[in-house]
């Protein structure tokens, strides 16, 4: 800066071959470590997907075993009256052993007996009532049926139960591999599609756990929190971005959105906990605390993205609305809205997506309690979807190993539908200006 | 100096005569100080702008002409710490007072922007957001006709009047432009305030919109911010030259070119400062 006879032709660029090849050479690595990185994460997911669904792919088949029923009238409905009231209180357990003992006349003895029971699923006796109640006309025959097995005999159809291990070791007798084999020979064991997997509530024996009491949940109590989040978001974010004076007030509102945000879940658990069911006195377990909770959680989130997406609106826009006469609320309403919209669906999504996945503050307003039916409404007690998957994986039976894949599997159908939701959304509705 | 300055003034038309006639005053502004937090941007400002002329603000950047032209249609009251003291008249009515609404004001004073900003929806909808707003329009035949009376003013109609379903953002600046003109003409302003309109345009489109500004002097009155004075000799029979938020002379576009009595003008328009 002193010499006064600084001459800037003198300090040439260096347009070298080596340095130029040396940019490249740079630009080639830096290249690299990005498709390294991507090709990493990929990896993950793949083995993430993998494992789970090579767990949890058998769960979507359950062993089922054909047993001839007698559907006698004598031990239905004597009568002959008709009254589904009758029919259903008929005797459906003894109907169903006497069938399978007809299959096998020579066992005998209480123990041999309650083994071959147990080659079924303790369901069963319902599984015949149900039938016989839709489809009366069947009373007087005999009808070939096909009934689950127990979990047990599923894992062993299904090739986890070792037969070279000594009977103690296993769950299933070699009274019980004899009958399963009879039966096999027979042509009677068959491995259809699980429909009990999609259209029954949690159960402690896994041949009759299914994830729609959960999956129901999920959707209650995402349902309370979509009602409660998007207005409340939407608007909070408008006032503060449009409406709100900017001064030491709006400034710590925004500090405290931002640190909400980045509260641990299981805080607002808490919080229901403690507000919502000890003070307020609402029942535990129901989708509609859980909804509250997950609200609260989501709430930051979506104020935030509601935020960023008005902000994105280019302030041309709002003066050439004011520029015609139109008057703060319609420019809101008719213009800056309209354009954020789509910013606030894909926040809200994408923040519903995480509510959706949310374990641990549900845990603390009960929603991790065994729910064997299926929920009627946001005030009946329910699980959810991450909690069942939960809940499962602490179970002890084998049987439960492959359905808690099978729910995870669920969940991210579930995950991978809303998110390319939020995709769709924003490729539709997005503006060039 | 003189002969330079002369040069950018192009030859009076017969009808300049006319014009330069005096007209009656649409806006008065009186002793107007704008401030920015604590920056004073405009100080003790007073002007008059005539009815049915074009009256052009020039002067440097920074010097407060689109400061003053933004007060005009109040819109500088968006700005949080923008604080306008003084009077500014139209017809006679403090615009800063009680008796009129902003929304009202801006529905009576219209503005075309420096970019072109024409809404993300249809032709047809730029133009009829601000008749439906202002409910000029009873049935969809009268908003009909004021959409095309608008783009026929504007100069648009032939061009678009086939794509009226077709996005404002889809058209090419010029064309954005004067969609954004016709937006403004489309709820009978009184007053149209431009701010540099022609800055993002190519020299057609710019010729196009000058055209177009002279044209619409008949029925509207005008004011224009411009950095060209090419542009302001051309287009505006009045011109005020602003410095440092002071507003250093005012007076027919003419004489500020031609003779300009301030030394800063004159050093402005000849190039010397600025």
């Amino acid at each position: 800066m002193t010499d006064t006879t600084f001459d800037i032709s003198q300090v040439k660029p260096d347009l070298s071959a080596k340095r130029i090849a040396k940019r490249y050479a740079s630009e080639r690595r830096f290249k690299l470590y990005g498709q390294v990185a991507i090709l990493i994460a990929l990896a993950m997911l793949a083995l993430l997907m993998g494992t789970i669904i090579a767990k949890g792919y058998t769960a979507f088949t359950q062993t089922h075993i054909a047993v001839d029923v007698n559907l006698s009238k004598e031990s239905i409905d004597p009568n002959g009256t008709g009254d589904p009231a009758v029919i259903g209180a008929a005797n459906y357990r003894g109907i169903s052993r006497s069938a399978i003992r007809q299959f096998f006349p020579e066992v005998s003895g209480r123990r041999d007996l309650r083994a071959l029971y147990q080659v079924f699923s303790n369901g069963i006796s319902f599984e015949i009532r149900d039938l016989v109640l839709k489809n009366p006309e069947l009373i007087g025959t005999t009808q070939r049926i096909e009934l689950r097995s127990s979990a047990d005999i599923d894992m062993l159809t299904k090739g986890f139960i070792d037969r070279s291990q000594k009977q103690e070791n296993r769950r299933v007798t070699d009274k019980q591999l004899a009958w399963y084999d009879k039966l096999v020979a027979d042509g009677r064991v068959s491995r259809p599609f699980n429909t009990t997997f999609f259209s029954n509530a949690d159960s402690r024996e896994p041949e009759q756990a299914g994830v729609l009491g959960a999956v129901i949940g999920s959707g209650l109590t995402l349902l309370v929190t979509l009602v409660l989040v998007f207005p409340i978001g939407v608007m909070s974010a408008i006032y503060l971005e449009e409406l709100a004076p900017k001064n030491r007030w709006t400034d710590i509102i925004e500090v405290n959105i931002n640190n909400l945000a980045a509260v641990p879940s299981i805080v607002f658990g808490l919080l229901g906990l403690a507000v919502l069911l000890n003070f307020l006195e609402l029942p535990r377990s129901v989708p509609l605390v859980g909804g509250i909770v997950l609200a609260l959680m989501t709430l930051p989130t979506i104020i935030i993205a509601g935020r960023s997406a008005i902000l994105a609106v280019p302030p041309s826009i709002r003066e050439a609305a004011l520029g015609v006469g139109a008057s703060r609320m319609q420019v809101i309403f008719h213009h800056v809205l309209p354009l954020a919209m789509p910013g606030m669906m894909t926040g809200t999504i994408i923040g519903m997506a995480r509510a959706l996945g949310e374990t641990a503050p549900l845990l603390m307003i009960g929603m991790v309690a065994f729910v064997a039916t299926l929920p009627q409404g946001i005030n009946d007690a329910s699980t959810v979807l991450p909690v069942q998957i939960f809940l499962w994986a602490d179970a002890p039976e084998r049987a439960f190993v492959e359905r808690t894949s099978a729910a995870t599997m669920v969940l991210l159908a579930f995950l991978i539908l809303m998110n390319l939701t939020a995709i769709m959304l924003r490729k539709k509705f997005e503006r060039r200006w | 100096m003189n002969d330079t300055s002369a040069a950018l003034v192009r030859p009076p038309k017969m009808e300049q005569a006319v014009n330069d006639e005096f007209s009656p005053i649409k806006i008065s502004a009186s002793n107007v100080d704008v401030f920015y937090g604590d920056k004073q941007a405009l100080n003790n400002i007073s002007l008059d702008i005539e009815k049915n002329r074009v009256t052009s603000l020039i002067g440097p950047s920074g010097c407060g002409k689109s400061t003053f032209l933004r007060c005009i249609n109040r819109m500088n009251d968006t700005i949080e710490t923008c604080r306008v003291e003084g009077s500014i008249l139209i017809d006679g009515t403090d615009l800063n007072g009680t008796e009129i609404d902003p929304v009202e004001l801006r529905a009576r004073v219209g503005m075309v922007f420096q970019k072109p900003n024409p809404f993300p929806k249809s032709i047809y909808d730029n133009i009829a957001y601000g008749p439906k707003i202002h409910g000029m329009a009873a049935d969809k035949d009268t908003l009909d006709q004021i959409v095309q009376y608008s783009l026929e003013r504007a100069g648009l109609w032939q061009e678009v009047k086939d794509r009226l379903n077709e996005p404002g953002t889809g058209l090419s600046g010029g064309q954005q432009q004067r969609l954004c003109i016709a937006r403004a003409i489309a709820v009978s302003p009184e007053v149209i305030l431009m701010d540099e309109p022609c800055s993002a345009l190519d020299p057609i489109a710019t010729a196009r919109v000058e055209e177009l500004i002279d044209e619409l002097k008949q029925n509207y009155t005008i004011v224009i911010v411009t950095h060209s004075m090419q542009q302001a000799a051309r287009v505006s029979q009045r011109t005020a030259f602003f410095l440092l938020g002071d507003l250093v002379e005012f007076g027919d576009t003419a004489d500020i070119f031609t003779k300009p009595q301030d030394e800063r003008t004159q050093s402005y328009i000849t190039g010397r400062i600025g």
